[in-house]
C-alpha cells in the first residue's frame, strides 16, 4: 500500500527561553501567536475580487488552513476587514462605519486594484482607494488577484499580527493616525 | 395610425412649438419647445387616437457646441398598436428649466431626478428634485461636457510617474 505523508507546518513557538518543564517568553509574543492563528475576517466583497475570495475560502485553497475558517459577518466580532472590489463614493461612509464598528485590535486588507487605488475606474463616482477613508495594513495587487495572492496578503497580515506590541493601539500616534481619517 | 398622421395631429394643435419632425431612422422624432413639453406629452398620452400611454425612457443629453446645448429626450410607447415616438426638447445652460411630467407618469419621478443629477436640468413641478445616484456633496453635474470624467484627486496617474 502506497502511503504518502502530507507535509504540514506546525506553528513555531515564539522566541524565548526554554528549560525542562519551562518556557519563558513575552506576553506580546504569546498573544500575537494566538491572534495570528485565529483571525476572524469580515469579507466586504462588492465585485469580482469577491468571487476570487470565494475560491480562496473553498476547499482548493482553503483559508481555514490559516486559522481563518470562521468568517464574521458582523463587524463586532471581526478582526480583519477584507475589502474586495470597487468602492463607490457613496459606499465610502458605509465602509468607514463598518471599520468603526469593529473592535480593537483590527486590521484591514485591501484586495485588488479597485480597493487599493480605484483601479481602472478613474471616474467621478468611484473612491480612489479605500485608504481615503480607513487605514489599510496590506494591499493585494491584481485585477482580480488570484487566490494565491490573497493568501499571500493574508499571510502578510498574520506577520503583522504576530509582531504587534500590545500597547500599540493605546499609543497617541495610533490615535492621531485614526483621527487623520476622521475616526475618533 | 402612421407617422404622417401623428405629425399632422401634433402640428395642428401645437403649430409653432413643433420645431422639427423626422420620420427617418428607427422611430418618429419630434423636437418641441421646452415650455410646452408637458402639454405635448399629455396630448400624446390622453388623446384616444394617439394613446402613447407608456413612458419608456426619459434622459438628458449635452451638445456643448449647439445654441441650446442641454436636452431632454422622452421615449413614448403606444402599447396597443406597438408604435413608438421620441420627443426632444432643448434648453440653455443659463436657464435649464423644463416642465416636469411626473403628473402624467409616476415613473418620470426617478428618471427626472437622475437627469437632474447628471445634467442639472431643473424640472419644474417635480415633487422631490434632488440627487438620486451620486453622492449628495458632489458640486457639479458629471455628465456635462465641461467637467472631466476622471477623478481629479487621483495621484497615481500624474506625469511624474511616467517620466513626463
Amino acid at each position: 500500500m502506497n502511503t504518502t505523508t502530507i507535509p504540514y507546518t506546525k506553528t513555531e513557538p515564539p522566541e524565548g527561553y526554554s528549560a525542562p518543564g519551562l518556557f519563558a517568553t513575552t506576553l506580546d509574543r504569546v498573544v500575537g501567536m494566538a491572534r495570528k492563528n485565529s483571525l476572524w475576517p469580515l469579507p466586504f466583497a462588492t465585485s469580482c475580487c469577491g468571487i476570487e475570495f470565494m475560491a480562496t475560502m473553498g476547499a482548493n485553497y482553503d483559508l481555514g488552513r490559516f486559522g481563518a475558517e470562521r468568517l464574521s459577518f458582523s463587524p463586532r466580532q471581526a478582526d480583519l476587514l477584507m475589502v474586495m472590489g470597487t468602492i463607490a463614493k457613496k459606499m465610502a461612509p458605509v465602509i468607514q462605519q463598518v471599520y468603526i464598528q469593529m473592535a480593537e485590535p483590527r486590521w484591514v486588507l485591501a484586495v485588488g486594484a479597485c480597493a487599493s487605488s480605484g483601479g481602472i475606474f478613474d471616474t467621478y463616482s468611484v473612491l480612489q482607494g479605500i485608504d481615503r477613508v480607513v487605514p489599510v495594513d496590506v494591499y493585494v495587487p491584481g485585477c482580480p488577484p488570484r487566490p494565491e495572492q490573497i493568501l499571500a496578503g493574508f499571510m502578510k497580515i498574520q506577520e503583522m499580527v504576530a509582531d504587534e506590541p500590545l500597547r500599540r493601539r493605546y499609543s497617541p500616534e495610533y490615535r492621531e493616525m485614526l483621527a487623520g481619517y476622521g475616526i475618533v | 395610425m402612421d407617422n404622417v398622421y401623428i405629425t399632422d395631429r401634433l402640428k395642428k394643435t401645437f403649430t409653432h412649438d413643433i420645431l422639427e419632425t423626422d420620420a427617418g431612422g428607427d422611430m418618429l422624432t419630434v423636437i418641441v419647445t421646452a415650455p410646452v413639453i408637458a402639454e405635448v406629452i399629455r396630448f400624446l398620452k390622453e388623446e384616444p387616437d394617439l394613446g402613447f400611454v407608456f413612458l419608456t425612457d426619459l434622459c438628458g443629453i449635452h451638445y456643448p457646441d449647439r445654441g441650446l446645448p442641454l436636452g431632454v429626450v422622452y421615449h413614448l410607447h403606444n402599447l396597443g398598436e406597438n408604435i413608438r415616438i421620441r420627443v426632444k426638447t432643448f434648453v440653455t445652460l443659463a436657464d435649464p428649466r423644463v416642465p416636469s411630467v411626473t403628473g402624467l407618469f409616476s415613473t418620470a419621478n426617478w428618471m427626472e431626478r437622475e437627469t437632474y443629477d447628471f445634467y442639472g436640468i431643473l424640472f419644474e413641478g417635480h415633487p422631490n428634485l434632488k440627487r438620486i445616484l451620486n453622492v449628495e456633496y458632489l458640486d457639479f453635474f458629471p455628465l456635462r461636457k465641461e467637467y472631466p470624467l476622471e477623478d481629479p484627486t487621483r495621484e497615481d496617474k500624474q506625469d511624474r510617474h511616467f517620466g513626463r
